[in-house]
């Protein structure tokens, strides 16, 4: 069923592109067998058995069921449960407004970090960097943030401490960043030990141990953008040789 | 649109840097970043590129009635836009404080300082004077849009003609530059504005800074001067309380920096010169920086061809009849246009009988015919 999906993984689709799935012929004699519906990712429309493309970019698959547009852009639109760095602006009774780089500024709760109640509350200035992630995000309400997952615990997320620079980076490049087995990520280990906060809004975090070393590492991420594989690898290794 | 918050972190991160020594792009204290000029294809086009920093300049020139004050000299006009295009926190329309503080820098840089000869722009005495008109539009906002303001415009004027100009007696021609070759405007000098930025309370300076240094800057220091280190403006802003010493060490920097810049421009404009004598292209399209992304980049990859005979000929199927193979007359009858001659016949390259030496006369060659006059009003066809 999805055999003409599956040809075009890793090829580049344009907005517009249809894909229909025509109903088997054959019927099961056990009932329990259901047709198989792809879950569509980004970039993906579904309407009927009808999929549309409605992003450009290229066709990625992951087994069993799951398709989606790979697309480069800049701009963040605000989406559920992802972990981004926002910067507090303001402070108003029970919430913070933090600016995420999307069209509008999202809501914090000053509950919603661990360990946080009324008489104890989070010490957070305005100015500050928070790493949080989407509970609501559509394009009808507000979007707003929380720093502590399902269960109460932070896991990772709440204000950050002082140092390091902050940088504006494509959104692809951030998910490049994040993919489990990332060429870029590896290539940063071999140079020197960092810290390392990316955020889906196209943010990034850097901290290493002297301020050369920060710069160095903002000054390399930011290009890596307009860099192919092999170019990549040529200015890491110069780096490296060239030492500090 | 606000513009995005300044963080805390990235506050003391540059300060911290600054403190020692150190800038974001990696260049020294001193440094300016790479200086761009290039220019338009009409005169008085000049396109400034500091960093990532544009912005465009446009002189432009007609005749109006002197000041009464001054009534042999001509006007000069000058403008700086901040367009929304440079940065999200720019409103089109509205006067706001860094546009009024940069317009009043500009004009005191080249006003004042009388490097263009005014004089020399008067046509009739008290009565008709050539007033100059010069734009900056702000293309993008990456920090130091004054100095990229004052090299656009002072290289924009360098590089203006205005239209030739005749009097005998009581009349006045104003040629048009196909007729006589349109002249340069008399530049006596060309005053350039350096920036000089202070941190913490005036004991760190750094040169040209870029668009996160200005946001944490204490105060700008603006030295306009000219190659003969001539002062021209000096404009201090942000309250900070600065040394002698150090006014002095910045108009030494300043005029290292002015000299190299004039050298700069000069070139550019030679370069200008000589590449529309030899007739090659110039222009805001070739000037473009070719910016590409390269993250998902491809190789080729073949195009679907399998069912394109087929959908085309369902296309001609379902299509309506086939256009008429006869081509109406393109002639457009509305005033102002006569037809000479018959019309090509046919495509095929005849012997020419006309002389070759007006290049307007390019489409189709024709014998000498009598102008067939369709309305009243005709333009003449020079041959």
């Amino acid at each position: 069923m999805f055999s003409s999906l599956k040809e075009k993984i890793g090829e580049v689709l344009l907005p517009g592109d249809e894909f229909v799935f025509e109903s088997e012929d054959t019927i099961f004699l056990t009932d329990n067998v259901k047709p198989e519906r792809p879950v569509c990712g980004p970039g993906l429309r579904q309407s009927g058995n009808r999929l549309v493309v409605s992003k450009s970019g290229v066709l990625r698959h992951k087994p069993p069921h799951t398709f989606w547009m790979d697309s480069q852009q800049w701009r963040y639109v605000p989406a559920k449960a992802e972990t981004v760095i926002g910067i507090v602006t303001s402070k108003s009774g029970d919430i913070f407004k933090v600016d995420v780089g999307g069209s509008e500024q999202a809501s914090l709760s000053y509950l919603a970090f661990e360990g946080a109640t009324k008489r104890n509350r989070p010490n957070v200035q305005v100015g500050d960097l928070v790493f949080a992630q989407f509970t609501v995000a559509n394009k009808d309400m507000e979007p707003e943030l929380v720093c502590i997952d399902g269960s109460g615990r932070a896991n990772g997320m709440g204000v950050f401490g002082g140092g390091g620079l902050l940088l504006k980076v494509s959104l692809g490049l951030v998910r490049r960043l994040l993919a489990p087995q990332s060429d870029i990520r590896s290539d940063l280990e071999q140079l020197f030990p960092c810290e390392l906060v990316v955020g889906m809004n196209g943010r990034i975090w850097v901290r290493a141990s002297t301020i050369q070393q920060t710069l160095i590492i903002s000054n390399l991420l930011q290009s890596c953008d307009t860099l192919t594989a092999p170019q990549r690898r040529e200015q890491f290794r110069k780096l490296q040789k060239g030492g500090l | 649109m606000k513009e995005t918050p300044l963080s805390n972190c990235e506050r003391d991160f540059l300060l911290r840097a600054i403190e020692e020594k150190k800038r974001l792009d990696g260049r020294q204290t001193y440094d300016y970043r790479k200086l761009k000029i290039t220019f338009g294809t009409d005169y008085g086009c000049c396109f400034v590129d500091l960093g990532q920093t544009r912005v465009m300049a446009q002189v432009s020139c007609e005749l109006v009635a002197p000041k009464e004050n001054r009534p042999t000299e001509g006007i000069l006009f000058f403008n700086i836009e901040l367009s929304p295009m440079a940065s999200p926190s720019f409103e089109q329309g509205r006067q706001s404080e860094l546009s009024v503080k940069l317009n009043r820098q500009l004009e005191r840089c080249l006003r004042n300082s009388k490097c263009i000869d005014t004089e020399s722009l008067c046509v009739v005495s008290g009565e008709k004077v050539w007033q100059v008109r010069v734009d900056v539009h702000t293309l993008n906002n990456d920090g130091n849009l004054m100095d990229a303001a004052s090299v656009a415009a002072i290289t924009a004027l360098c590089h203006f003609r205005r239209p030739d100009v005749a009097i005998q007696g009581e009349e006045v021609t104003v040629f048009s530059p196909e007729e006589r070759d349109p002249i340069p405007l008399s530049v006596y000098h060309m005053p350039i504005s350096v920036s000089f930025a202070f941190f913490q309370q005036g004991t760190f300076l750094l040169v040209d800074p870029c668009e996160r240094e200005e946001r944490v800057m204490d105060g700008l220091l603006m030295i306009a001067m000219n190659k003969h280190r001539e002062i021209c403006s000096i404009q201090s802003s942000g309250g900070i309380m600065l040394l002698k010493d150090q006014v002095m060490r910045c108009s030494k920097i300043a005029s290292v920096k002015v000299s190299e810049i004039t050298e700069l421009i000069s070139q550019a404009l030679l370069n200008d010169k000589a590449a529309r004598k030899a007739g090659g292209k110039c222009g805001f399209a070739e000037s473009m920086p070719q910016d590409r992304i390269t993250a998902l980049k491809m190789d080729q990859t073949d195009v679907e061809m399998t069912n394109v005979s087929q959908t085309g000929s369902g296309v001609i199927l379902q299509g309506d009849e086939a256009p008429p193979p006869t081509v109406p007359s393109p002639v457009v009858p509305v005033p102002g246009v006569g037809q000479v001659g018959q019309g090509l016949q046919s495509w095929g390259l005849e012997e020419e009988e006309e002389d070759d030496d007006d290049e307007e006369e390019e489409k189709g060659y024709f014998e000498e015919e009598e102008v067939v006059i369709l309305y009243p009003e005709t333009t003449e066809k020079s041959k």
